[in-house]
């Protein structure tokens, strides 16, 4: 058995910003993550990080509002006022470690439009920002010396005497099973893009967290607000950081229009997502589109920039759709990317689990809403990761460890050898792509009633089908497989949680959108859905949303 | 459109752990990866195979491995620009110069070692400023170049030199230093270059640009090795068989117009290291017995002047 303070589970920036805040109040703190830290999905976001720096002349509470509007007033002000407060600290301390950030003519950080906001201030490297800021927390983690399980895969959170006192892993390089036992545990792992096919995430955004915490009755909150990104690639579905259009690129339907000086005449093609992708859809749908695609034009920005800015970009778009965006313009639809809900947590990170935290796209604070502001996640990832960090941190100094033993790590063997020993059958794979895509028929842009009932319908089938899942590979080193088999019990967790509550919400408001239900119902949706598991069944409960000081109004770009 | 997958396959449970060749069939359009490939082998063929793969975007440097032979992300590779003309199949293997675990993963330890080895992170000097630290645009972009590497391992499987030297610290590792290096905040150049200048360093690389080759975003490493080189001759690391190597070479240029052979490894090495000497002897019998010994007096060729003048050019712009 492995003991550790502060137990940080996943190695993005959530995870790596935590577990450098914890390491700072002196306690002993560990990391797992299923991959090598640098492999994580923050390394994938493109365009930058918001903030509203005084000396640049930009207020938070500017930044606070746009997120806020942004959110269609789902979001709860007091979190959205904390982390816009502290975003400029945030990014100021990322430079002091090392990344590198463009630069104005005087060499101070420079900032890009981004959606959905009325000032420049989003500050990036190139359009790798992700990448760059995820590469400098994991030099500082190497320089911290903290202890890394690397390789390492979460199968169950452990709950003794009430509280979440560790995790089992599996050494996926050995199949070993190992009880970790902690104080405090934090959930850093990030969102769960693969219940959708296609998605802009990576194979390894499996909700393995928010199944985590959900099976040990940690309730998920805003589940029904899923992001689909305005300019994902036609076929592959890579994505096409909004820098794109915050560098001034246009959206133009089948007769070479810019539909959205039609749609939002003040923001254009920076109005916030969920608006983008509605229109997007709405004019693919009236028969503008291309082969189900709007085009993306950057031509009018010159090589130069582009290759400056974009230059990842325009090398996706060589590599995955045989198009160079200097001289064409691209295919590109909406596509699933981000959910804004997750394992409820507040702004410390505490979920309603005692000793069980949560940060980043894992949880909900809620910071998003209904619907994120581009280059708003990973500011979330980084002060709520600071935040959770320092809180657990803090609390374990107080706290001894619940008394857990080895058996843990028995009933997960137990569990896996019988999951191994389930006779010839359908895979994971056929599961996974059944539910992929009946996600993203029946929970994308557009909703509607029957479409949903019948994808919970599908899930209900799904999750029955996966009692007799047949794992083909038997070996203990690296057995994928395996793992992928686990991941997919998690993502049928998510699925569902996402169904019941979209179901749930009879209005429409930001990213969910009904057809039958058209309006915002201020009267009785200013309020969170949450979702916890009640033996096989589950509950819903609400909680009322938090206004500080902005009323909600019509929701206008 | 129809095409094989010949995969380097290995199970170290196996009672006979050899690696051998399996071969698949696959059903694939024009913009197919070879990791959609792969994928689909591994979800709906034979679910026993295994490799790393997450983002599919060539940006969290999952899916090195080498194809056909050569190093390169499964990711962002067309199955239409590898298939071979004849119908042969596409050749998969694991990356090489790492340790192989399973089928087609390998054991990154040795790699990220060599990276922690360079000590990669930010070392400013002095108190923090309150905001942040100014830096020209240029100097960032620049940085941005190396910063864009994201530790696939490529530019490592196909190195030359780790293939013949495994204390060789390697291209990623190298081209990480760099980018510290070259950070106008940082301020220990010269413990890194020190460091950089020993042994398994920056003078270990033969130069074969194969790391240029096969990098899947364009970092460059073998560029990035030469600009350390001289930074560390500019800052006076000059007492390596490297430094003196180069110089010698230069030298030699400079005054006659073209390289003295002969010359060149007695200057490298120092004459008075009688090893070293000692060690080039046969070297010098065989480059006799097969008619390539340079000549013992080393003539100037004609104009020798005008290279002159060129090396005068370029070091006063300088």
């Amino acid at each position: 058995m492995q003991s550790h303070d502060v137990l940080i589970l996943g190695a993005g920036l959530a995870g790596m910003r935590a577990a450098l805040a914890a390491t700072e109040e002196g306690v002993d703190v560990a990391v797992v993550s299923k991959v090598h830290p640098v492999r994580s999905h923050s390394g994938a976001a493109q365009g930058g990080i918001n903030a509203a720096l005084t000396d640049r002349g930009d207020d938070w509470k500017d930044h606070a509002y746009d997120t806020i509007k942004g959110s269609d007033f789902l979001g709860d002000q007091d979190a959205i006022e904390i982390m816009c407060r502290e975003a400029g600290e945030e990014v100021i301390a990322m430079e002091h470690m090392g990344a590198i950030f463009n630069r104005d003519e005087e060499g101070k950080l420079g900032t890009r439009s981004f959606g959905g906001q009325r000032q420049a201030r989003t500050f990036f490297v190139a359009d790798f920002t992700g990448q760059a800021l995820l590469h400098v927390l994991y030099e500082q983690i190497i320089k911290a010396g903290v202890r890394v399980y690397e390789e390492w895969f979460v199968v169950s959170l452990i709950m003794e005497d009430g509280k979440c006192s560790g995790a089992v892993l599996m050494e996926i390089s050995s199949g070993h099973i190992e009880v970790a036992r902690a104080k405090s545990v934090i959930l850093a792992t990030g969102g769960l893009g693969r219940v959708f096919e296609p998605s802009t995430n990576a194979l390894i955004c499996t909700g393995d967290g928010m199944g985590l915490a959900y099976r040990v009755g940690a309730p998920l909150m805003d589940m029904e607000m899923v992001q689909y990104h305005p300019t994902t690639l036609k076929g592959s579905g890579a994505l096409l950081s909004e820098a794109a259009r915050g560098e001034g690129a246009y959206l133009l339907n089948s007769k070479g229009e810019r539909f959205m000086l039609e749609y939002a005449p003040e923001f254009k093609e920076l109005a916030s997502r969920d608006v983008v992708s509605r229109c997007e859809q709405t004019e693919i749908n009236a028969g503008r589109g291309i082969d189900g695609c709007v085009l993306l034009d950057v031509r009018h920005l010159g090589e130069k920039l582009i290759n400056e800015r974009l230059g990842q970009i325009r090398e996706l778009g060589i590599d995955f759709a045989n198009v160079d965006m200097v001289t064409d313009p691209v295919p590109v639809r909406p596509g699933m990317h981000y959910i804004m809900g997750g394992v409820k947590a507040d702004v410390d990170g505490l979920t309603p689990v005692p000793g069980l935290y949560a940060a980043g796209e894992v949880a909900c604070v809620s910071v998003h809403g209904g619907n994120r502001l581009g280059a708003n996640s990973l500011l979330d990832t980084l002060v709520f990761g600071r935040r959770s960090g320092r809180h657990a941190a803090e609390a374990s100094k107080h706290m001894s460890h619940t008394n857990i033993n080895d058996s843990y790590a028995n009933a997960v063997k137990i569990q896996l050898e019988s999951l191994l020993d389930n006779p010839k059958g359908e895979t994971f794979g056929q599961l996974r792509t059944d539910l992929g895509a009946t996600m993203n028929q029946h929970l994308a842009v557009y909703r509607n009633e029957t479409g949903m009932k019948e994808a919970l319908a599908k899930i209900g089938e799904i999750k029955q089908r996966y009692k007799s899942v047949y794992v083909p590979d038997k070996t203990k080193i690296f057995n994928t497989n395996l793992m992928f088999t686990i991941e997919m019990n998690f993502m049928i967790d998510c699925a569902e949680t996402i169904a019941i509550s979209a179901i749930d919400r009879t209005e429409s408001r930001g990213a969910h959108t009904r057809e039958d239900m058209p309006e915002r119902d201020d009267e009785n949706w200013l309020k969170h859905i949450l979702i916890s598991k009640d033996g096989d069944q589950h509950k819903l409960s609400y909680k009322d949303i938090v206004i500080t000081n902005w009323e909600p109004t019509v929701r206008q770009y | 459109m129809e095409v094989k997958f010949s995969i380097r396959r290995y199970d170290p449970e196996s009672s006979n752990a050899v690696s051998h060749f399996q071969e698949y069939q696959l059903d694939l359009n024009d913009s197919s990866t070879v990791l959609d490939g792969l994928i689909e082998i591994r979800e709906e063929i034979d679910g026993t195979l295994s490799l790393r793969c997450s983002c599919r975007s060539a940006i969290c440097g999952s899916c090195a491995m080498r194809i056909n032979g050569q190093a390169g992300l499964a990711c962002n590779t067309k199955v239409i620009d590898v298939l071979p003309k004849d119908g042969s199949p596409i050749i998969v293997e694991p990356a090489g110069n790492l340790p192989l675990i399973k089928d087609l993963i390998v054991d990154f330890a040795p790699f990220w070692s060599k990276v922690n080895a360079v000590d990669p992170w930010l070392k400013p000097e002095g108190e923090e400023p309150e905001e942040e630290y100014l830096a020209p645009n240029e100097d960032m972009l620049h940085l941005a170049g190396v910063m864009s590497c994201i530790m696939c391992g490529a530019c490592v499987s196909d190195c030359t030199v780790l293939a013949v030297d495994e204390n060789f610290l390697g291209p990623a590792a190298l081209a990480k230093a760099y980018r510290f290096v070259g950070d106008p905040r940082d301020d220990d150049d010269d413990n890194r270059l020190k460091m950089l200048n020993g042994n398994n360093g920056i003078w270990d690389c033969t130069r074969c640009m194969q790391c240029v080759e096969v990098c899947p975003k364009g970092v460059d490493p073998m560029g990035r090795i030469m600009a350390l080189r001289d930074k560390a001759m500019t800052a006076g690391y000059n007492n390596t068989n490297g430094a003196r190597h180069a110089k010698a070479f230069s030298d030699s240029v400079k005054h006659s117009g073209w390289l003295d052979e002969l010359q060149l490894p007695i200057k490298s090495f120092g004459i008075f290291n009688i090893k070293a000497m000692i060690g080039l002897i046969p070297l010098g019998i065989r480059a006799q017995l097969n008619g390539k010994r340079p000549p013992i007096f080393h003539k100037s060729i004609p104009g020798a002047d005008k290279v002159r003048k060129i090396f005068d050019k370029v070091e006063n712009k300088i």
